[in-house]
């Protein structure tokens, strides 16, 4: 609010709060930067194109929005939470895309997941998440094609290359588009699992790597790094990337001890899929996100448990989204029940 | 004064009392069977023809139905005409059927038919009552339709798709197909495509109904004086 003329008619105590949902935003952008960049170099300019189209899109949806409600246009539409969401959006999609996918997610997260229910604070579910289970449950074909590391692919795109094919889906010269496409590990893993493969002669696949997925594992640790940084000022807390990777790492762990030949070990499920974004970046969102310290903790270990059921017997290779979803509605229950004591309240009924 | 009561019975079914719109009875076969245009004329036009029957049936025997056991009385009654009905579309739009499935049969649970039994047809002449089912059924088949063609459009990029189910084997000209080359908006044939329609037509009704309030308002302050001597 700080930066905000419109609200300088401030009442006592005068504390200045550097902590507006503007700088919060900045502040998760620049931490996004990082496996971004990472991202670009490893698996080519799609990624990039992606979030500029999704990032004016819904900065444009935001603006109709704000618009049709009578909202202040200048206040919300630059606090960079718009721009967050289509981040976010576009790091859960493949990225070799054509150009409206990208515009459709903005327009379901954005217009329908926030400000048909009431707008940034009031939305129930994260925007970025219900935008991606609506693209993925319409466009099944588009969203389950994602382009293989830079490192397996005889004959990477340009960035106009990329961009012709977003824009015009056309691919130079006789090219195929599966020569550009990979299976996910996640997607490998699990297909490969089916046909009574063993998961260590799996993960010595190319697709895989040190730790979890060739080439998404760095960006996946870059984006550890973000959030990390995240944690550092304390823009995030603890609770709910602790509670996410702890229970992802520790269900999946007690799977792999019980069974390696089916159960991936827990290094693939941290470092492959969407993991790490999930546990300092998607879940973290503060609005759709339980506010209590014990309601985050259960809200991330939901998070982790749900999200390694579905990879392993759900019908999806990554369940990151549907988790964050599911648990998204619980969030208000949680926050009913775990209400922390209020200093001095007496302990006979304070529980009730 | 009497055609005031007709005209009342018939906007009350078509807009103000809207089964589908406002009293949001019937969802499930509403957003089950909405998918395209003619799965939703299908089942609107046999659900029109039951609440038509059953108010007619109802209406006529109201006398003789005891008060205690009216619940049990009207059920048996929608449950005889629906069967009726099943297998009149089982005889003769026997494709219509299949496609349509267990949501025939299920039109006895549909809340409206219950709903117009009891709280208009058991109290009303048998003539108020029958153009009351009569209305009320279509109120909630043009709201089927118009779900089915904003979802198929969406969802497949055509109009009246599967004509022939219903209409014979001439009638698959009537298809009309607004995008050849469309991948289709799978979401839209999906059940939450069916909530997402309906609450868009909803807010579509809700919008005219306070244009019209906001009209009728400016109109009041003229008529005023007209309206406090009828009172």
């Amino acid at each position: 609010m700080s930066d905000n003329a419109s609200t300088s008619q401030a009442t006592s105590p005068f504390v200045p709060s550097s902590t507006s949902v503007g700088a919060v935003m900045r502040k998760v952008i620049y931490a996004l930067i990082p496996g971004v960049v990472l991202y670009m170099i490893l698996f080519g300019w799609g990624i990039v194109i992606n979030i500029i189209l999704a990032s004016v899109s819904a900065l444009l949806f935001e603006a109709i929005m704000l618009m049709v409600r009578g909202r202040p246009l200048r206040m919300f539409l630059f606090d960079g939470s718009a721009v967050v969401t289509a981040i976010l959006l576009t790091l859960a999609l493949p990225p070799m895309l054509s150009w409206w996918i990208p515009v459709l997610g903005s327009f379901f997260a954005i217009v329908v997941a926030k400000h048909l229910y009431g707008g940034l604070g009031y939305n129930p579910f994260n925007p970025a998440m219900m935008a991606y289970a609506i693209l993925l449950v319409s466009f099944p074909l588009q969203l389950s094609l994602w382009a293989g590391p830079l490192d397996l692919i005889a004959q990477p795109l340009t960035f106009v290359e990329t961009l012709n094919y977003s824009l015009f889906h056309q691919l130079p010269g006789a090219m195929a588009f599966d020569s550009l496409t990979a299976a996910t590990p996640l997607d490998y893993l699990r297909t490969q699992v089916g046909l009574g493969q063993t998961v260590e002669a799996i993960t010595r696949a190319p697709i895989f790597g040190l730790l979890g997925g060739q080439g998404m594992e760095w960006v996946n640790s870059a984006f550890l790094l973000g959030g990390l940084w995240l944690l550092y000022m304390r823009i995030i807390s603890w609770h709910i990337p602790v509670a996410v990777l702890a229970s992802i790492g520790s269900i999946s762990g007690l799977a792999y001890f019980l069974d390696p030949a089916v159960f991936a070990n827990p290094s693939v499920h941290l470092w492959g899929g969407a993991s790490i974004l999930c546990a300092f970046f998607i879940a973290t969102d503060p609005i759709t996100a339980s506010t209590t310290p014990l309601g985050r903790i259960i809200y991330g270990l939901g998070i982790g448990g749900l999200t390694f059921a579905i990879r392993t017997w759900g019908g999806y290779p990554d369940g990151v989204a549907f988790a964050v979803l599911l648990m998204g509605l619980v969030v208000p229950l949680l926050d009913h029940y775990t209400v922390p004591k209020v200093f001095g309240a007496r302990t006979d009924r304070g529980n009730q | 004064m009497s055609d005031n009561v007709y005209g009342d019975i018939v906007t009350n079914g078509l807009w103000t009392n809207n089964q589908a719109l406002v009293a949001l009875l019937g969802l499930c076969p509403l957003l089950a069977v909405s998918s395209t245009a003619i799965n939703g004329l299908g089942l609107g036009v046999a659900t029109m023809a039951t609440l038509t029957l059953t108010n007619l049936i109802v209406a006529s025997i109201r006398r003789w139905i005891l008060q205690e056991i009216r619940i049990p009385m009207f059920v048996i009654i929608i449950a005889c005409v629906v069967t009726a009905i099943e297998l009149l579309m089982n005889a003769h739009l026997h494709d219509l059927y299949r496609v349509l499935g267990i949501f025939v049969p299920l039109i006895v649970t549909n809340c409206a038919i219950i709903g117009r039994a009891e709280a208009f047809a058991s109290k009303n002449n048998v003539v108020r009552s029958t153009l009351d089912g009569l209305v009320m059924g279509l109120g909630f088949a043009l709201v089927l339709v118009f779900l089915g063609i904003i979802r198929e459009i969406l969802g497949y990029g055509t109009i009246f798709r599967g004509a022939e189910l219903m209409l014979g084997p001439w009638a698959s000209d009537l298809t009309i197909t607004l995008a050849s080359n469309y991948d289709g908006l799978l979401l839209a044939i999906l059940p939450p495509g069916a909530f997402m329609a309906l609450a868009v037509i909803i807010a579509l009704k809700n919008k005219i109904d306070r244009v019209q309030q906001r009209r009728s308002a400016n109109a009041v302050s003229v008529a005023v004086p007209l309206q406090s001597s009828r009172a």
